[in-house]
This record gives structure tokens, sequence and C-alpha cells, in this order.
């Protein structure tokens, strides 16, 4: 499994899809493939108020990645120093094994040049000791990148804020 | 060589401050300024589409001119030499056969808007005008009637503020960086935020409260809500003694507006407009009713706007932390702005602007703006006088002033029509000569004078050369004038040389802007003290009853009229914005066009059921003034009496491939009605049919 998380704030991500932008500008691709997407669900009303959701989707870099395992050229890789998996382009021949094993479809097409592009984490960046490209520009900073303990802390602050009471303090 | 560049983002009119990285001559990287609070390296999406526009090889490429029939997309290529000759002789010809007042200059306000100005001064012209009055002209109107400040010189203090009331303000799609994360700051604060919009969009799904209001009466619910304060003492007593003008007329015209009247006015519940003015009631004068930024929806839009900065008022909220607030400029700090073109002495002009803007035919709106809808009616009836020339900088009349078969009848009376920018906007496509900008990345701009609690300098500075044969609006404008015989007055060759020449005197230099972009007057935020608060009016209050509206003999509290209500199977076509998209220019940028192609017509699902028109279905939308063909989108979340669609699509320049005939042009449907008071376009006045195609 990766070490990395890339954790998103629903709470304050507005589904502006801006990373989605960032990341394909920072990888140059045409049109078609988009490594990370914003997935809007809703608006739907629940208690009389409208609700939306954003679903970030970026590649989950699994344990046991299915598009490793399936692709038949060894272009899809999982690095051993970190768990990131990345396409090694030379080694792509296109056939899409990868678009097919993968249960959430983080693996997208370029029409362009007949490979497979995918979220590296812009591991040249992470490696440069920057954060991923969609992390970096996020017009709210709801997408944080590190380690995974760190991440979750955003919301047990946010859950100890909200509960907090000073007059009964045994609580 | 690589190299950082702190600039000035221009995708949108907000222009935040980005860092450009250079990579071998090629922009390589565009993030938000990390050096400036509120931006910590942020991008919106239109901002990170930057690189996307910039090696679009489908935007202006060289000097155009018109070969076939206005509209008909036959060119040639001119060199710079020969498409500025060409403009320079048929302006002088215009000018010294009709005089300076028949060219007309419109523009997006920006950076260059000073040289634009002086352009037109220096050739003895009053028709200078901006988009500002399409946008919000009758807000500047309001403002200026209570506080004798335009809205320009006001400023929202979202990071202290714990309730904010938006009417229609779409914050978190709109995205001015800035703006969205001080709320979102604010609302992890605590800050509650309350949502008026006949439509559902982000904004309303991140409120504590959200009312779908009846399209067009927000100022009835303003109404109630006052009357409530006012019935129940809820406003800051002390401030409103001290500040307010005409407090006793207001307290006798609000008394027949109660909640049960704004219910059945807004369909919103009497109960909850109670709720809602004691609650916020309780947070004075930490609270803000934002008073808007697009505000062109209805005729009556100055009363609307006007009614918001009385609940303002009434909060004590304004010159308030949390509140709104006047800018502070240099001087505050004991500084001096950067110098402006238009500050020389220029021939005097004896005739009126075209708009009337300023006369006592139109007496309120600003003329340092003015009036871009009335520019039709103006060359169609020349009146007050032919106009025979228009240049288009970055403003297109035919998809942002309404009506636009209309529009397009008057420019078809123009001996001349020329347009700079850096795409095949509708207008270039529409023109005799095309003059093309270098985008945001390929140029330094004029100073931003950047007034606020703090007041600072911020440059747009040229990241990489130019990728084609494009100049900087300012250069062009210079070297059309060298030609006319006014160069005089362009004191520079280059955009170094200007920028050199507006920073003599501020005590900065070129270099101080190296280190982070900016440079700032002073350290601290400048609130004024609330016992002395220099309101511009003539009684130096906040006036409730405006002696710049009754002076012109408008009235300070005309009675309320109902807004018509659509007729059997009429809707009231209501526009908006959206994150992806600025106005009517980024509709062919490849990442954006990617993400949104065209707009939908929303229609809500009970009234698309009675017309038997399906989500997706092609549907034909029809007005007073045109009709054309979109998709719909039928959804709960829209109030039953009007359709939505967002502003911008519908292009008709064929080479802007992506974007060509994609979606439907708004201004193709709506009216050219407009506030006569305020000065703003009612886009929201106007009635339209759906029928299934």
């Amino acid at each position: 499994m990766s070490q990395y998380y890339l954790f998103q704030d629903s709470k304050k991500c507005i589904g502006c899809h801006a990373c989605e932008i960032q990341c394909k500008t920072n990888k140059d691709l045409p049109e078609g493939p988009k490594p990370c997407q914003i997935i809007q669900v809703g608006p739907k009303f629940i208690n009389n108020l409208p609700k939306m959701s954003f679903i970030f989707m970026p590649c989950f870099h699994c344990e046991n990645p299915w598009c490793v395992s399936a692709c038949p050229t060894g272009a899809m890789q999982q690095r051993a120093s970190d768990g990131i998996v990345f396409v090694q382009k030379d080694l792509c021949v296109g056939c899409k094994t990868c678009v097919s094993a993968c249960p959430w479809g983080a693996p997208q097409w370029n029409p362009d040049t007949g490979k497979v592009e995918k979220c590296d984490y812009c591991k040249d960046r992470v490696d440069q000791g920057l954060e991923p490209a969609c992390v970096t520009t996020c017009t709210t900073g709801c997408l944080k990148f590190g380690k995974v303990e760190e991440m979750t802390q955003i919301r047990r602050q946010r859950h100890a804020e909200s509960v907090a009471s000073f007059e009964n303090s045994s609580f | 060589m690589d190299k950082d560049v702190f600039s000035l983002c221009f995708m949108c009119s907000v222009r935040c401050p980005i860092k450009v990285s250079v990579k071998d001559g090629h922009v390589d990287w565009i993030q938000g300024n990390p050096h400036v609070a509120g931006i910590d390296g942020r991008l919106c999406p239109r901002g990170s589409a930057g690189k996307s526009l910039l090696y679009d090889d489908q935007r202006l490429q060289s000097p155009l001119i018109r070969v076939g029939d206005r509209g008909s997309g036959n060119w040639r290529k001119a060199s710079w030499d020969e498409a500025l000759d060409y403009v320079g002789s048929r302006l002088k010809e215009i000018k010294e056969d009709h005089g300076g007042h028949a060219i007309a200059l419109g523009e997006r306000t920006q950076l260059a808007t000073h040289v634009s100005k002086t352009f037109l001064k220096a050739l003895g012209s009053p028709n200078h005008f901006t988009h500002d009055a399409l946008c919000k002209g009758s807000m500047n109107t309001a403002c200026r009637s209570m506080f004798g400040y335009t809205d320009g010189q006001m400023g929202i203090n979202y990071a202290n503020t714990k309730h904010i009331v938006l009417y229609g303000r779409n914050i978190f799609e709109s995205i001015n960086v800035k703006e969205v994360n001080t709320l979102m700051d604010a609302l992890e604060k605590g800050a509650k935020l309350t949502y008026i919009d006949p439509r559902v969009n982000v904004t309303a799904s991140k409120a504590h409260r959200y009312w779908m209001i009846r399209p067009g009466t927000d100022l009835a619910l303003n109404y109630g809500l006052i009357h409530v304060i006012l019935k129940e003492r809820l406003y800051d007593a002390w401030y409103v003694d001290k500040w307010v003008h005409g407090l006793t007329a207001l307290q006798d015209f609000i008394k027949e507006y109660t909640p049960e009247w704004a219910e059945s006015q807004t369909g919103i519940p009497a109960g909850e407009i109670r709720t809602l003015a004691r609650e916020i009631s309780r947070e004075k004068p930490a609270v803000i009713f934002h008073y808007g930024y697009r505000c062109a929806s209805h005729q009556n839009e100055i009363y609307m706007r006007r009614s918001i900065l009385m609940l303002n008022a009434l909060m004590g909220s304004v010159e308030a932390k949390g509140g709104i607030f006047f800018k502070k400029g240099p001087g505050a700090e004991g500084g001096k702005p950067a110098r402006k073109l238009v500050e020389q002495t220029f021939p005097k002009i004896e005739v009126p602007r075209f708009d009337k803007a300023g006369t006592p035919d139109f007496p309120l709106p600003d003329p340092a703006h003015g009036v871009a809808q009335i520019l039709p009616h103006a060359i169609l009836n020349e009146d007050p006088y032919p106009i025979k020339a228009l240049i288009n900088f970055r403003l297109d009349p035919l998809m942002s002033i309404a009506d636009t078969n209309n529009t397009k009848k008057a420019l078809d009376k123009l001996d001349l029509i020329v347009t700079i920018d850096i795409n095949y906007s509708d207008i270039a496509w529409y023109s005799d000569v095309i003059l093309p900008e270098s985008t945001y990345l390929e140029r330094t701009d004029c100073i931003q004078q950047m007034n606020g609690l703090k007041p600072m300098m911020f440059l747009r500075e040229k990241a990489v050369e130019p990728r084609y044969d494009t100049l900087e609006g300012a250069v062009i404008l210079k070297r059309i004038a060298d030609r006319i015989g006014t160069g005089d007055y362009f004191p520079y060759e280059t955009m170094d040389e200007l920028v050199d020449w507006q920073l003599e005197g501020t005590g900065f230099t070129r270099e101080d802007f190296a280190k982070k972009g900016f440079v700032s007057y002073g350290k601290s935020p400048i609130f004024w003290d609330r016992n002395d608060i220099p309101f511009k009016t003539p009684s130096g209050k906040i006036e409730f009853k405006s002696s710049l509206l009754e002076d012109a003999g408008f009235p300070s509290f005309p009675p309320y009229e109902s807004p018509a209500a659509p007729l059997d199977k009429q809707f009231r076509l209501v526009v908006g914005r959206t994150g992806l998209h600025t106005h009517v220019s980024t509709q062919n940028v490849p990442y954006l066009n990617e993400l949104m192609k065209e707009n939908r017509l929303w229609i809500n699902s009970t009234k698309a059921a009675d017309l038997g028109i399906s989500d997706g279905a092609v549907v034909e939308v029809t007005s007073a003034c045109g009709k054309g063909r979109i998709k719909a989108f039928v959804t709960d979340l829209i109030h039953p009496e009007a359709v939505f669609m967002v502003h911008g699509f519908g292009h008709e320049a064929k080479l802007a491939k992506r974007s060509y005939n994609r979606g439907l042009s708004d201004a193709l449907l709506q009216k050219n009605v407009y506030d006569k008071v305020g000065g703003s376009p009612a886009y929201h006045d106007t009635f339209v049919t759906v029928t299934p195609v």
C-alpha cells in the first residue's frame, strides 16, 4: 500500500474541478483522460437543505493493484520505495488490460498516444519535495497530501471542536 | 533559462496574484502567489487553464482585415503597420468629418483602462464606456445614494463575519480565490450562511438556511425584514441614531410591508423571515447582507440594492469588523498612488455622452463607466448624434448587451468596427479589423492599485514572449494615436516605460515588485473610527432619504410594485455564472471547454412534465426578441416560475471551433430593458416560452 494518502476535506470542497485541470495541465494531456476527477452527486434536499457531494477520484494506489497484476508488458508498476502505482510509458502497448482490471476506473485512455495515463501522485513533484499538482493549487485547500495518520486529524479536530463543552468538563 | 515570475492572472476579471514558473522560455507551471494571504498558492479552475489558453492555436495570431461581408469570416492577414495605418486613417477621417465624439470605445474594465480613456479624451470624445453598468451599474448608483462612495470603493470583511446573507451571490461558483477562502474560513469558525436564490447551486449547498425565493421579489423580502427589525427594535440604536438620515421616513414607509405581506410576494413563510431578522440582529454588527456583484436583474434594481444597504446600516455593520467597509487608498498611509495617463490636460469636450449619463435625461448612472446597453439605441437613432466608429476592447456588445439582433442592426450602421481581443470573440468576428492582444502571460500590464483595508500595488509581469504576432493593448492604442496625431498623450514606447512612468513619485520601483509580486503601503488593516466615518453624502450621513435621488426627481421610497407573474406557459429567464467559464470569453479554452461545452436550460420538473419535456431533450426557447435551441436540465431545484441558463454560450465565431454554435446565448433572448434610475440592465425581466423540439 502506498504510504501516502490524498485526503479530501469534503466540507470545504466546492466541486470546482481545478484539481482535474491542474492535473491535466501538469501532465500536458489532451481532451479525454482525467487521472483525477470530481464526480458531483446531488444536489438533494436533506432536512430541507440542498446538499451536494463532490467525490474526488484519483488512483487509490492499492496494496495489491489489479492493474499491475494484469499488465502483460510490465508497464504498470508499483514503486518499491513508497508504493506509488504508475505507468512506464515506453513499455505500455495500449492493450487496455489495466483499464479492464481496475475496479475504480483509475487508468485513463490517452487517444493521442494510444497509451494509458494514470494518477501517479505526481511522483516527479513528490520526489522534489513538492505536493501533487492537484493538491498544490486546490482552490479551497480541501485536498491534502501526506501520511494517512496526519490526514484524519482534520476531522477529529473539527469533531472535537463541534462537541466540546466547557461547562461540563467531565465530558 | 528557468525563472519564477510573480504576476496577475487574467482568466477572469478578478486578477488573482500568481506565480509563473518558466522553463526554456515556456510556461511550465502556474500557481497562486504563495506570499499573498488568502491565496497561499491556490488557483481556481479558470486560472489553472492558463496554459491551455496560452498554447491554444485557435486564438488570434496576427492582425486581420476583413475582406468579405461583416460576419462572413473572410479575413486577410495584415502586418501591424498595415492594420494600424488602416485603423488610424479611418479614425482620422471620421474625426474630421463628424467630430471625435463619433468614435466610441467599450471595454471590460482592466488595468489599461486609463490608457483607453486617454485615447478617447485626446480625440475629444466622451464616449468611453465599460461593462460596469451591465454588471452592477445600479449598485454603483445605490452606494453613491446611500454613502457617497461607489461600490468599487467598498469591500466585505468576510474573515470576521458571524452571519452572511447572500442574494443570488454565488460565491462558491463564481470563484474569487481569496473571497472563497476567507468565507470558507469564517464558516469553519462558526459563521452562519443564509442563501437566497430561485435556483439551488453550490453556494446554496453550503448554506445553513436556503430560501427558494419567487424570482424578482428580493426587495419584498427585504422590506419584510426591515419591518421586523424596526418594529422589534432589533437595530443598532447608537449607530442608527448617529449615522442614519431618514429613519423616520423609512419607519412610515415600511409599516404596511409586514412579513405576512412579504410571504405573499416571496413564498417565504413570515415566521422564517422573523426568525432571520431576530437571529442575525443578535450578531450585529459583525453581519453582512451582501450587496451583490452582478446586480443587473430588474428594472427596480437600485431600490433592491438600497434595501440591502439599509439592512447593513440598521445592523451597524457599515465600517465594522465582520461587516462591510470602505476601501482605504495609499493616502491613508501617507503614500501616493501610481500615476495614470488620464491625469493629463485634454481638450474640453462640449457634447454629452452617447448614453446621456450625467445629464438631466439620465442623471444618476456613473459617467465614469457610462451605460453600455444604450449604445444600440444611440447608434440606430443618432441620438444624441451619429456614432460612426466603435472600438471593442475585450467587451463583446453582441453577447453582453441584451437583444443581439437589435445590437447587430446598430453595428450594421457603423462605418468602422475594430476589436482588440485575444480570441475570436463574436464581436471580433463581426468587426472590420481585429487587433490581437498578447495574453496575460505574454505581456506586462499597467499597475494595479489595490485599495482595501491594507492599500497595496500589484503588477502583471510578462512571463514569456508572445507566441504569435500580438501586442499589448496599451501599446496598440498608443500606436493608433500616433497615426491620428494624438500620440503626445502617450509618453512611452513599451510597457516597461509606461510602468516606470506610473511609478514615478510613488517611492516604489519596479524592483520592489520582483520579491513578492506586490508592494504594501502599510502593515495593519485600517478601519475608521465608528464615531467619525467620513460619509461623502451631502448630509454626511447614510442617506436612507437620499438627496442624490430626490434632487434628480426620484423618490427615496417608491411604493412596492409586484413583479409580473409569467403567463401560462411562460417563464422568467434567469441567468448566472459557473466556476468553469468567465462570462463570454473562455468557452473555447480547451481544458475549460472539455469540462463544459454548452449550457443547459434548467426547468422545474413539474412544469417540464406538463410541457412534455424530458431531461436532456432539446427544447426551443422563444422570447419577444429571438429564439434558439438548447438542451433541457429537468430538476426540482429551480422555482417553477423561472428557467435558468449560464451566460456566455451560443458563440457565432466559426474559427473558435470548440465553442462555435454550442449552447444558447442569453443575450439573443433578453429584452434590452433597464433600470432607468440606477442604470443597469434588467437581465431577468424577460419572459420566454419553452417548447419541446
